[in-house]
């Protein structure tokens, strides 16, 4: 192996500027797509887990129960064995099971669960009287759910969507090593079986510098959405 | 416009049992009057209280309001009645989110009234609780009483026939709670707004109230009536309440 200049390992990078682009697409690519199902379904998921709980406006313990053990099921699988069982479902949403579409099947999977119970726990801080106010002015269900709830809880509702994007932005490093892409993918691909320690390196940082970004923006909107 | 009759409410104990909240209780109140429910801790007063609006539902007896049964309507025609009944909680209960102004807005959007109105409606509720400079501050950045007064705005802003107000004085330093009952008070008088009110202390009856049920153990023991600041007791136990004070 050849003596690593700094001058040297710049160049070598730059020469790879396309691939590393092209990492960073598929990673931005496998989060997006976890990430909005995480919203979509996780959120409701984790508003319902809330609403079903004892004392609160649905309470009901059997819903609550066969959701909480729902969740808590998928949870307990690690990450990836989580993706091997999906294999087949991969294959039949996807039609592959190769690149960062397939891989964002079992992200999507895991990150549902995931975020249902951040939602949970966030909406738990809101003061039950809060939500009893509006039932006295005869607020709906749904108004309580839109006007209340997520109206109060929005900053760590804001902090728990930070949360989830960092620990993804790690999950997707596992997918992409499964032939998912990605920049963990690439880290690995060059840097461990290539030894070419300078992609690695350079991976790691270009990781360190997004997750600081992302809290970094996590932070200032949730304390500007936050009057309490 | 309150009756209720023969109502009962029962909460299960952590052993199992039945711990009876509210027995066999009836109660009529007059258009326009301040009521008082007053009683030591447990007595069974907040229970009673929320039984008028059914944020709890009696077990049995019937509750009405303005001459309608509110334990027979379904949710869609409770939620209505509900518009007509303000609620004051001892902890204000306002959303930390929304501004004073948002936060008198709420029942208004609730009931689905047009955006000019709801802005004029507020303005209006805002002056009479005198916090109109204070409209874009969030409930963070007032005192307790300037809370509190946000927390009568908003039960006012429908134009509500009643106003219940649990304790909305027990969080506040003395002179703070004359104030706030003072608002009350001027609200009842100004709009005829029935207003039943929970305390613990005899002079919140003595300072607002018209007639006052007094609670002991899920039951009312005795309606005393208030003349000026007099209050005609016979129990022992509103006795002993005034002797408290
Ligand atoms: N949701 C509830 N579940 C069980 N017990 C309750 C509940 N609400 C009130 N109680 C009980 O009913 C009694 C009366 O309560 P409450 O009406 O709050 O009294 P007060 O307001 O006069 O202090 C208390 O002993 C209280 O513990
Ligand atoms: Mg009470």
């Amino acid at each position: 192996m050849e003596e690593l200049t700094f001058a040297a390992a710049l160049a070598d990078l730059a020469s790879m500027a396309p691939e590393i682009w092209q990492a960073c697409r598929e990673t931005a690519l496998m989060l997006a797509v976890g990430l909005a199902a995480a919203i979509t379904l996780g959120g409701p998921l984790g508003i319902v887990l809330y609403l079903s709980q004892p004392g609160q406006l649905f309470a009901n313990r059997w819903v609550h129960g066969l959701l909480g053990w729902t969740v808590n099921l998928v949870r307990s699988f690690p990450f990836i064995i989580l993706m091997v069982s999906l294999v087949p479902l991969t294959r039949l949403i996807v039609g592959s099971t190769i690149g960062p579409v397939a891989a964002a099947v079992p992200l999507s999977f895991a990150a549902i669960p995931y975020f249902a119970r951040l939602v949970e726990q966030t909406l738990r801080e809101i003061p039950r009287g809060v939500v009893e106010a509006a039932e006295a002015m005869g607020a709906s269900p749904l108004q309580i759910i839109v006007k209340v709830l997520l109206n109060e809880a929005r900053s760590g509702l804001i902090s728990s969507l930070t949360i989830l994007t960092i620990s993804f932005l790690s999950y997707s490093a596992v997918a992409g090593v499964v032939g998912g892409g990605g920049i963990g993918d690439l880290a690995i691909r060059y840097g461990y079986y290539r030894f070419q320690t300078d992609v690695m390196v350079a991976m790691v940082l270009l990781l360190v510098l997004i997750v600081q970004i992302i809290q970094f923006v996590g932070n200032r909107l949730a304390a500007r959405l936050d009057k309490r | 416009m309150i009756h209720l009759q023969n109502i009962c409410k029962r909460f299960r104990r952590p052993d199992g049992g039945w711990f009876d909240a509210v027995c066999d209780t009836s109660l009529s109140i007059a258009a326009g009057e301040v009521f008082g429910l007053i009683g030591f801790s447990g007595a069974g007063k907040s229970t009673l209280l929320r039984l008028i609006n059914l944020l709890e539902r009696p077990d049995s007896g019937a509750v009405i309001v303005a001459g309608q049964d509110l334990t027979a309507l379904d949710a869609k025609a409770l939620r209505r009645a509900r518009q007509q009944l303000g609620m004051v909680f001892q902890q204000f209960n306002l959303m930390a989110n929304r501004t004073v102004a948002g936060n008198i807005a709420f029942p208004l959007e609730i009931a689905g009234w047009s955006a000019a109105d709801i802005a004029s409606r507020v303005a209006e509720c805002l002056e009479i609780v005198g916090l109109t400079d204070r409209a874009g501050h969030y409930p963070a950045q007032l005192s307790g009483g300037q809370k509190q007064r946000v927390g009568i705005a908003r039960a006012l802003a429908p134009r509500p026939k009643v106003i219940l107000a649990d304790e909305p004085t027990s969080a506040l330093d003395p002179k703070t709670t004359q104030s706030i009952l003072d608002c009350l008070k001027d609200i009842n008088q100004r709009f005829g707004v029935t207003v039943v009110i929970v305390t613990h202390e005899m002079h919140v009856v003595r300072s607002i109230c018209h007639r006052a049920a007094v609670l002991d153990a899920g039951r009312v023991v005795e309606v005393v009536e208030v003349n000026g600041a007099e209050v005609d007791a016979r129990s022992a136990l509103a006795r002993s309440l005034l002797e408290a004070a």
